[in-house]
Parts: C-alpha cells; sequence; structure tokens
C-alpha cells in the first residue's frame, strides 16, 4: 500500500506565557492510504496534537508533515485552509454542528466552499445522509436528534466532499456504547468499502479494535507496545 | 449570495436579542426620516428658480430692524431691477398664543413677484379691493377650517392698533396655492394681509418696511445687483444686507434654529447609541459562537471567508432595520402632515435621504461588525476548539 501520510522527526512547542511546553518530540510515523489508525495514550500525551498535525489545524515545530505527497507543513494559512477544504474531513468529540442549520445545511457546508451548484450540493448532502443512515432525519435540527445521529451527521459533513482523510478526534467520547457501536460500524464502513484512510484519537480500547492497527502515545512521544506493556 | 442562508441562520440564532436591536435599529432610522424630513423641508425654502431670481433686502444688523419704505423707489432704479416689493411681520397668532400663524403685511404687487403661488383673478382683485382682506395658504386655511367669506380674528404679538389693542380682524377673501408643492410647501402656511390696512392702523409702522423683495432682469447679475443695493444705503444709518432669497431664506431659518445642528446633533447621538448597542450585540454574537466559526475555518473556510460573513451579518442587520425604520417613516410622513391640519408640510423621504440611509447603515454595519469580524478572522482553531 502507498503511504498516505509519512511524518518525520516532527515535534511541537506551545508557549504558554513564558514557558516552553514540547507537547511532542521527534516523531516518525507513516500510515497507507486505506489504512484505520488509532492512537492511543493518557491524557496530555499529544494524541489531539499530533492529530491537528495531521489535518493541517495547526503547524510543527519541526520536522515535515507529508500528506498524499503535499508538505502541509510548508502551506501558508490560506493554502492550508483550500487543502483540509478538499482533503481531509474532520469528526468531533462533541460533534460541532451549526445549532441554527437543519442536518442538510450542516453536511452541506463543505459544499459551499465548492463551485457546485446549489441543486448539486443538496443532492450531494442528500446521498451522504443517506450513507450514514440519517435520509428521513436531513430537515432536523441538530437538537432534535440524539447524540449518536448527531455525530452519524458530523460524520456525513466530513465525508460530503468526498476527502482521501479522516481525522477523528474521540467520536465516541460523548456516546453510549450502542451509538458508539454505530458511529465505529459506520467508520469502517467509510474504510473499507469507501477507501477512506481514517485516523483516530480515542481513549477507549474497544474503539481502537475497530482500527488496524493502534499507536500508542505517552509524553508526547510514539512508544512501542512491549515499552508500553514494560 | 451562496452563504446568504448561513448569515441569516447566524443573525437570528438568538432571534429575541436580534429582535430587539432591530427593533432599535428600526426606531434610529425611523427617527432619522422623520428628522431629515424636517431638515430637508426647510432647507428646501427659497430653493425654487422663481426664488433664484429673487433677492431679500433687509437690515444689516438684524431682521426684526425695520428699513425705510423710500428705499424701495431707489432700489428701482438699480440696472438689472425688474421690479421690487416690500412687506413687514405681522406676527399674528389665532384663538391662542400657540396657534403662531406666518402672518404678513404686503406691498399690492408683490404677488407679482411670485409666479410660484396661484391665486385666481377674482381673488387678487378682491384682495386689492377689501381694506381689510387676507389671502390665506391652503393648508393653514385647512388647518383652521377657513373660507372664504370668513372674518378671522388674529392677534399680534408685535403691533397695536391706534386704540392699543393688538386684536386685528381680516376677512379672507382667497386662498393661495403653491404650484410647486416640493419647494413651495412654505405658501400654502402664508398669511398676506393689506399693506394699507397695516401701515395706516398701526401708529408703529409709518413709512418703514421689514424687508424689500427684488425681481433680478437677469439671475447671473444677481450678486452684482445685490452689491449695489447694499451700497444705496452704505454709511447710513439703515445699513442693508441683500442676498438671494435661499441665503435670506437660510439665514432666517438660522435666527430661529440651526435646524441643521440640532437634526445632526440628534441624529449623532442617536446613531451614537445605535453604535454602541449593535456593536455589543455583535460581539456577544460571535463570542458564544466560538467553537462554530473554529469549525467552519477547520473544514476550509478562509479566514477572509469568516471576516466577510461576520462583516455582512452585522450589515444586514443594519440595513434590515434601517430599511424597516425608513419604510415606516416614509408611510408616516404624510399621516403626520396629515395630522397636522397642515401645520407640519414634511417633504417625503427624498432619493437623498434614501442614499444617506443606505450609506449609514452600510458606515455603521461596517464600523459596528469590524472588531468581532477581525476577532473571528485571527481565531485560532486548536485553542477555539480547545475551548481555551
Amino acid at each position: 500500500m502507498p503511504k498516505l501520510i509519512e511524518i518525520r522527526d516532527l515535534s511541537k512547542v506551545y508557549e504558554r506565557g513564558r514557558q516552553k511546553v514540547e507537547v511532542l518530540h521527534h516523531i516518525d510515523l507513516d500510515v497507507d492510504q486505506g489504512d484505520f489508525v488509532a492512537l492511543m495514550g493518557p491524557s496530555g500525551s499529544g494524541k489531539t496534537t499530533l492529530l491537528n498535525l495531521i489535518g493541517g489545524l495547526d503547524a510543527p515545530t519541526g520536522g515535515s508533515i507529508s500528506v498524499g505527497g503535499q508538505r502541509i507543513d510548508q502551506l501558508k494559512a490560506a493554502a492550508l485552509a483550500k487543502w483540509r477544504a478538499s482533503k481531509v474531513g474532520f469528526v468531533f468529540q462533541f460533534y460541532n454542528l451549526m445549532p441554527m442549520l437543519s442536518a442538510q445545511r450542516n453536511v452541506e457546508l463543505p459544499l459551499l466552499l465548492t463551485k457546485l451548484s446549489g441543486a448539486e450540493r443538496r443532492k450531494r448532502a442528500a446521498i451522504a445522509l443517506q450513507l450514514v443512515g440519517l435520509a428521513d432525519r436531513a430537515s432536523h435540527k441538530p437538537t432534535e436528534l440524539s447524540g449518536g445521529q448527531q455525530q452519524r451527521v458530523s460524520i456525513a459533513r466530513a465525508i460530503v466532499s468526498d476527502p482521501m482523510l479522516l481525522v477523528c478526534d474521540e467520536p465516541t467520547g460523548d456516546l453510549d456504547r450502542q451509538s458508539a457501536e454505530d458511529v465505529l460500524g459506520l467508520l469502517r464502513v467509510l474504510n473499507r468499502d469507501h477507501g477512506k484512510t481514517i485516523v483516530m484519537v480515542t481513549h477507549d480500547p474497544k474503539a481502537a479494535e475497530y482500527a488496524h492497527r493502534t499507536h500508542h502515545l505517552d509524553k508526547g512521544s510514539l512508544v512501542a507496545p512491549a515499552e508500553l506493556a514494560a | 449570495m451562496k452563504y446568504l442562508h448561513l448569515v441569516w441562520a447566524s443573525l437570528f440564532r438568538r432571534k429575541t436579542r436580534t429582535l430587539l436591536t432591530l427593533v432599535s435599529i428600526i426606531a434610529a432610522f425611523l427617527l432619522f426620516g422623520l428628522l431629515d424630513a424636517v431638515r430637508t423641508s426647510f432647507a428646501q425654502a427659497g430653493q425654487s428658480a422663481n426664488g433664484a431670481a429673487r433677492l431679500q433686502t433687509g437690515s444689516k444688523l438684524s431682521f426684526i430692524q425695520t428699513l425705510p419704505l423710500s428705499l424701495a423707489q431707489q432700489i428701482e432704479r438699480v440696472d438689472g431691477v425688474k421690479a421690487v416689493a416690500y412687506a413687514n411681520w405681522f406676527g399674528g397668532a389665532y384663538q391662542d398664543p400657540h396657534n403662531q400663524v406666518f402672518s404678513f403685511a404686503v406691498a399690492p404687487n408683490y404677488l407679482d413677484l411670485f409666479p410660484e403661488i396661484a391665486v385666481t383673478e377674482a381673488e387678487r382683485k378682491a384682495f386689492a379691493g377689501t381694506r381689510t382682506g387676507a389671502l390665506v395658504g391652503e393648508k393653514l386655511a385647512q388647518r383652521f377650517g377657513w373660507k372664504v367669506g370668513d372674518r378671522v380674528p388674529l392677534q399680534s404679538n408685535i403691533f397695536p392698533d391706534r386704540s392699543g389693542s393688538k386684536n386685528w380682524h381680516f376677512d379672507v377673501v382667497g386662498i393661495l396655492h403653491a404650484t410647486d408643492k416640493k419647494t413651495g410647501g412654505w405658501f400654502d402656511q402664508m398669511f398676506m394681509l393689506n399693506w394699507k390696512y397695516f401701515d395706516e392702523t398701526t401708529p408703529y409702522n409709518q413709512g418703514a418696511a421689514g424687508w424689500f423683495v427684488t425681481r433680478v432682469t437677469d439671475v447671473n447679475q444677481a450678486d452684482r445687483v445685490a452689491r449695489a443695493i447694499d451700497a444705496l444705503s452704505a454709511n447710513s444709518d439703515h445699513e442693508t444686507r441683500t442676498q438671494t432669497e435661499q441665503a435670506a431664506s437660510a439665514a432666517w431659518m438660522k435666527q430661529i434654529a440651526d435646524i441643521g445642528l440640532i437634526v445632526g446633533s440628534i441624529m449623532g447621538a442617536v446613531f451614537f447609541t445605535l453604535l454602541l448597542l449593535s456593536g455589543n450585540t455583535m460581539m456577544q454574537a460571535v463570542r458564544e459562537r466560538t467553537s462554530e466559526i473554529a469549525v467552519l475555518k477547520t473544514i476550509g473556510f478562509s479566514s477572509r471567508s469568516v471576516l466577510a460573513m461576520v462583516l455582512a451579518e452585522s450589515v444586514l442587520l443594519l440595513v434590515l432595520g434601517g430599511l424597516a425604520g425608513l419604510g415606516l417613516a416614509t408611510l408616516l410622513i404624510p399621516v403626520v402632515s396629515a395630522g397636522s391640519g397642515g401645520m407640519l408640510n414634511l417633504p417625503a423621504v427624498g432619493a437623498g435621504s434614501w442614499a444617506l440611509g443606505l450609506a449609514l447603515m452600510g458606515g455603521i454595519g461596517i464600523v459596528v461588525g469590524a472588531l468581532p469580524a477581525w476577532n473571528a478572522m485571527r481565531l485560532n482553531i486548536v485553542d477555539a476548539l480547545a475551548g481555551r
């Protein structure tokens, strides 16, 4: 499998006032195209920071990140926004839907950045909602949906522009077990049947079982399973 | 345009707050429409084409100072003068001192200089032939329910008759109509009385006029003629100031009150308050949407798009309220004018007022939205998503 993500010597330092906090130290990581990878680790281990860097939401302090052959660490803010719009879908723990928009309108949001006509946008949003099993809830506002349904709407929003990569930050962290299973099942289908590469941060070992492989982070470094066991 | 639904939905995310802010904006622009109509009404006085061909000569010292009537013959002889008439302020009130009437004693030829005042030949003849006759503006007659043939008592707040009484009686012999309602609303409010009756009845006016009105043969020569008229009284005890009717009207209005300044001051205060109020609304609205704005940026909306959307939201808020307020003013002005029985004759909200209103809506919208839009543009996605 060709590599989709290549991370080399990646580090990230945050400045909190006068203090410098090194959150990631010299990370090397490859993710194959079509892979489903889970990132696990205790709080403060740097998983979300790594996910943000992979998704182009933040810039590294050192090292490089290539996604689909594109050095995203070298892109300026506007170019990076454009890149995110076409290449990455985001799924958050708390869904982060627009409360004043219907499910259909929420799913359409990424398509507003394309040149598609209104009719085409509506059609694609309807297909995405159908894919996540919520075609009949298109006109509902987020407050009229359960947590699991909201997360599925957010997945529909993430895939509507057909990105190559899905980055998911604790996608089941706010859900009950059944809803979590549904959402993870949906991610598995997207990975297996639609070829989406998925990088998912999770605390939940059961969620991690849905991934092909799991990487552990501790204190900003990737650790081997053996080290973890020790 | 494809972002419009998003901007609209954001604007009405908190319906009650947005509606209350809209009510404030509507009130501000309603006031703007009404006050601007008052200002326009005053500014239009004397701005007709006929007004441009007329000069007004008054005392250089004060508009209450009179001038010798003999000046009329001297002015008539000035090169470029076509006709001269004179008048004086009567200062009448009807029934109650609050019912002030724009009443003037006018020379027999006064109406010759004002072709924009329509009055029938029969009425003019009746005016000339009736010592106590009066010509009354259309709106003024409507206001007090006067008609031709009525005997009308007026109390002058300046001039008594020879017995010392300030109560005068007049016979309405005709109705004055302004041919151009836009610039001649003033004439609809006039009450004209015969000079002879006035001059012979009061002991305080013999041989004096309040002002002279001169019609020039060539509008382009008006400045030269004005200087020549003023030269007639130079270094005398009755020096004059001759101005175009427009300038004289403006100066006269300013002696009563600087309407432009008053209107400007009120509107300045209103819009300043509006700026703070809607600015606060926008700041709150954007602050509580921090995570939503972060999500928009996450999925690829550029910082510029976010800036434009917040600015569009604040401009839309102002435009919605402003259009409703000015629209309401447009509907209310004829009602207010009609309801005042002719006392108020406000012009409709004109293209100029609409243009100024739209510019204010856009300008205030941009100013109000600038800071929240800037903050939204600079929002750090990672910090915002983490709730920092």
